[in-house]
């Protein structure tokens, strides 16, 4: 880490957002990670994407449970909500303030740890209720806080850094979520925000649960050779199979596409992502035969990314369950509270 | 495009835009660094090595160094360079140790320096210590040319000249005061020197021949004679009214100075708008301050004289045409404008003159009369004689006359020593590591916002009452701290080793100003299109890697605004980044090659 701040000067030829701001106003506190960990270019990806929608911070609101990865939520938009919950549990939290307030942007970061292990249960409550909101994992394959142990994310074959090799299994948080029924599933790296900045921006304007596994490289605890989530490793095992190209309803309007060499899915609220297809069979809104192709790309040792499943038309968590269309701090007391009476109906129901 | 070749001496330099601006290459940063340490007389002494007169040239330096610092181009204003400099020498302890020593046995060489300005007193400083005898000529009683004669001493105290170049006579110069050469021809036959500088100056004031000029001549002045006249005490006063012609440095000079001898009233006339003024900016601003009017578009038609007396000057009122460039296309006389005046004072230029140089002596002069002078050793056409400062190529400044001083200075060497004076020593760099440790860097790398100090100037008031009141006080110690903050510290550079990159962003997420970016090869035009923000200044030129091991991909840096935080390097896992201290070594005539020296005697 550092102890050196960034200094508050900057290029003065920044462009500016439609709120008049730049870059350097979605930045967050001084990060304390190693310098080079990946989560860093994961907050800086978040910023850029969160700058390029414009959204405004104060309607924003960060979570995030324990572990390096949950640092992370301090270090971009400093003027957002934000919840360090407890190890494992940001998804609860996410859901009960999804719940009460419908009308913030949600983003979750969490890790390998946080999600696979002690959270799992709660990571896929959450995808089952098709909460509304971005679930970003930083996977690196290690536990980085306690010095570097396996994961639950570490590959069959990886070498830790003392030289112990991992024979367990890895939970693979991209299969995991098809299988459970996400709507919205990518895999992207930390080193090429080329791909991650649109995705980030597709998944805050997806209305469901928008999962993005982050490829992640612990540069301390798992950056040396043998390690299956080095930067050199990942570089050359990633598999760009569909990029994603978000475009905001504004721009959409006006915009035209060759026929067949992208493929445009729209969502709710009218902006569009462009789906560019790298690898030509697949089809990412065919959940069978997506899942079965990322299995195979996996078993072959490639880690297949992009937007890897999207499904527009599933029923989120509020539509779900019939609430009100607003905040409920914007209800009224009579509307919030049914009263002894309304109470008394309520239980005479499950007399 | 291919990789940066930061091996050339001039890349890194470069980045150093101060020093890369300053004629003779001096280490700002380095001196700004020392006085933020509280060490003067070390920063004063880092002045002295590349421009000898760092109190003088504090002052009254034409400070090309300023509009190029790249604090000017992050924010709005530069970091107040001149002034620091001022600081040093103002606040110095006893530097006379510090100087080159001078060998008592001589190396039976003996050079003579024809004017004791800043050129000629610099070839001094540069040859006195490798053994030579220098004797200097100077037509007037005091030293200092165009120094002590041009600029008036409410902006350079006399007192700060006679330290400075007291400091060149102590080491040995000798300086024949009153002793004007008349005769070229007659020194090179007779004067037994081995080498002969011309440091003569720009001592010949444009003339304006204009109907009136004769009949009035009693009070229209050259201005350079003028301002040499009051310097020696032979003018004590001017009319009411005063017109000054002319718009550049000398004008300034001028109107301020009829201000301090009486005058009530002073227009400066320029023949154009204001942004083709040749004044300094700041000198216009302490002109206006002094409430002296500025006039534009009126061009010079006569002088009016009545009964042996000047009444004033008919000017025509002048229009242009401006294209987008800010070329002029067209120009007309729009009318005629009548201006009373007591005197006129003609500040339209100089030029060098060289009636005392005979014309059979193997130095040839081209036809406007000028030397043909060879811009890289200032040797003329007969070896052994050499020009520098205004003499060689007209009309500079003082910074400039002190690096023709020390090339020339190198050429006399290694003439002196039998060897061919276009072999040069070249200019190198030394880099030098800046890591102390984790997190810690042997400079303050902090960006400070704070703005611009401002010199504290004497009162309105105060001013007019002497000739000689110095106007600018000089930074106080908190301005000069503060001051000494805005100093970007370009010269510890940023040094990239491609072959330790892993390409994990964390330079590019933290960069404050995005100066860098990782991307795909490609042409120089290209790239500046494609960087995280865009390269628009090309004269900055572009940082380039050689291909990244993990992706081929090349890091590109966009120098242009880097503000030297380090943060590049503080957050590398890999120390890829780096910072190191860019040592310019702009050799001088002490630093020639061991050939040249080994004839020298040794400093006891």
């Amino acid at each position: 880490m550092t102890f050196i701040p960034k200094p508050k000067v900057r290029h003065p030829s920044l462009p500016r957002n439609e709120l008049g701001l730049t870059r350097r106003d979605y930045e967050g506190a001084l990060s304390t990670l190693c310098a080079g960990c990946g989560h860093d270019s994961i907050t800086a990806a978040l910023t850029e994407a969160i700058w390029g929608l414009s959204l405004e911070p104060q309607n924003i609101a960060k979570l995030s449970g324990i572990g390096c990865s949950s640092k992370t939520t301090a270090y971009f938009v400093g003027g957002a909500h934000g919840f360090n919950s407890v190890h494992g549990r940001m998804p609860s939290i996410a859901m009960g303030a999804n719940a009460a307030n419908r009308n913030l942007s949600y983003i979750g970061v969490s890790g390998d740890g946080d999600t696979l292990s002690i959270g799992l249960g709660q990571f896929c409550h959450a995808i089952r209720r098709n909460l509304n909101m971005l679930y970003v994992i930083e996977n690196n394959g290690v536990y980085g806080l306690t010095k570097g142990q396996f994961s639950a994310s570490a590959d069959m074959g990886t070498k830790a850094k003392k030289g112990d090799t991992n024979q367990q299994p890895p939970i693979d948080p991209v299969l995991l979520a098809m299988n459970l029924g996400a709507s919205f599933v990518a895999r992207s790296f930390s080193g090429d925000k080329e791909q991650l900045v649109p995705l980030i921006q597709a998944g805050l304007r997806h209305r469901g649960f928008a999962l993005i596994d982050v490829l992640s490289p612990c540069v301390t605890f798992n950056d040396h050779e043998g390690s299956t989530k080095s930067y050199a490793y990942t570089r050359e095992h990633y598999e760009p199979a569909v990029n994603a190209d978000f475009v905001p309803f504004e721009r959409e309007i006006k915009a035209e596409y060759a026929e067949g060499e992208r493929l445009p899915v729209v969502l709710h609220d009218g902006s569009r992502i462009l789906l560019r297809k790298i690898a030509p069979d697949y089809d990412p809104t065919d959940r069978v035969a997506a899942s079965a192709y990322i299995q195979e790309r996996l078993a072959e040792g490639e880690f297949l990314t992009g937007l890897l499943y999207i499904d527009e038309g599933q029923k989120e968590f509020h539509e779900l369950n019939a609430t009100p269309d607003g905040p409920l701090n914007g209800l009224s007391l009579p509307a919030l509270s049914p009263g002894a009476k309304g109470l008394d109906k309520i239980m005479a129901r499950y007399r | 495009m291919p990789p940066t070749d930061t091996s050339h001496p001039d890349y890194f330099h470069r980045v150093v835009d101060c020093q890369w601006a300053c004629p003779a290459h001096t280490d700002v940063p380095e001196y700004i660094r020392l006085i933020a340490q509280g060490r003067f007389t070390d920063a004063y002494m880092v002045n002295r090595e590349s421009n000898v007169f760092p109190g003088i040239l504090g002052r009254v330096c034409d400070r090309p160094c300023e509009p190029a610092c790249r604090r000017g181009r992050v924010e709005d204003k530069p970091v107040a360079i001149c002034r620091l400099k001022r600081v040093a020498a103002d606040h110095k302890d006893e530097f006379a140790d510090r100087l080159p020593q001078v060998p008592a046995a001589k190396n039976g060489k003996h050079v003579a320096c024809i004017g004791a300005g800043p050129a000629s007193l610099t070839v001094a400083n540069d040859l006195l210590p490798l053994g030579y005898r220098v004797t200097v000529f100077e037509q007037f009683g005091e030293p200092g040319g165009l120094m002590r004669t041009n600029i008036p001493s409410f902006r350079l105290p006399q007192a700060v000249l006679d330290e400075e170049i007291g400091a060149i006579a102590r080491m040995g110069a000798d300086i024949k005061l009153g002793h004007p050469v008349k005769s070229m021809k007659e020194l090179l036959e007779r004067g037994g020197f081995d080498a002969v500088f011309v440091g003569s100056g720009a001592p010949k004031g444009k003339e304006l021949k204009l109907p009136g000029r004769q009949e009035g001549a009693a009070n229209i002045h050259i201005g350079i004679d003028w301002l040499e006249s009051v310097a020696f005490e032979h003018v004590k006063q001017v009319g009411r009214e005063v017109l000054i012609i002319g718009v550049g440095n000398t004008a300034m000079d001028c109107c301020r100075t009829s201000l301090r001898l009486g005058a009530q009233h002073v227009k400066v006339m320029a023949r154009k708008p204001r942004q083709f003024f040749k004044a300094s900016a700041w000198e216009l601003d302490d002109a206006e301050e002094e409430s002296v009017a500025i006039i534009v578009n009126r061009s010079p038609k006569e002088f009016v004289v009545e009964g042996g007396k000047l009444k004033g000057m008919r000017f025509d009122v002048m229009e242009y045409d401006i294209d987008a460039s800010g070329r002029i296309t067209a120009e007309r006389v729009t009318g005629e404008e009548f201006l009373a005046a007591d005197d006129v004072i003609l500040a339209i230029g100089q030029e060098n003159a060289f009636p005392w140089i005979e014309r059979d002596l193997g130095i040839e002069f081209d036809k406007w009369s000028v030397p043909k002078v060879d811009a890289q050793t200032f040797q003329s056409t007969r070896a052994g004689v050499f020009f520098g400062g205004d003499a060689a190529f007209g009309p500079k400044n003082i910074i400039w006359a002190v690096e023709h001083g020390h090339q020339a200075a190198i050429s006399v060497h290694r003439h002196c020593q039998g060897e061919p004076v276009g072999e040069r020593l070249a200019p190198g760099v030394n880099l030098q590591s800046r890591k102390m440790g984790m997190h810690e860097w042997s400079y303050a790398n902090d960006y400070n916002p704070v703005e611009r100090r401002l010199v504290p100037h004497v009162s309105l008031k105060e001013r007019f009452k002497k000739l000689n009141i110095e106007v600018e006080l000089g930074f106080t110690a908190e301005q000069a701290a503060a001051e000494v903050q805005r100093c970007l510290n370009c010269d510890i550079q940023t040094v990239f080793e491609a072959k330790l990159c892993i390409e994990c962003d964390a330079c590019i997420d933290i960069c404050p100003t995005d100066c860098l970016t990782i991307t795909a090869d490609g042409a120089e035009t290209d790239l500046r299109t494609r960087l995280r923000a865009p390269a628009q200044n090309l004269g900055q030129p572009l940082y380039v890697s050689t291909p990244l091991k993990q992706t081929g991909r090349v890091m590109v840096k966009d120098e242009d605004l880097c503000v030297h935080c380090g943060l590049c390097a503080e957050r590398c896992p890999t120390a890829a980044w780096d910072m190191q201290k860019s040592f310019v070594k702009w050799p001088h005539a002490e630093d020639q090659p061991p050939t040249c020296q080994s004839s020298l005697p040794k400093i006891a």
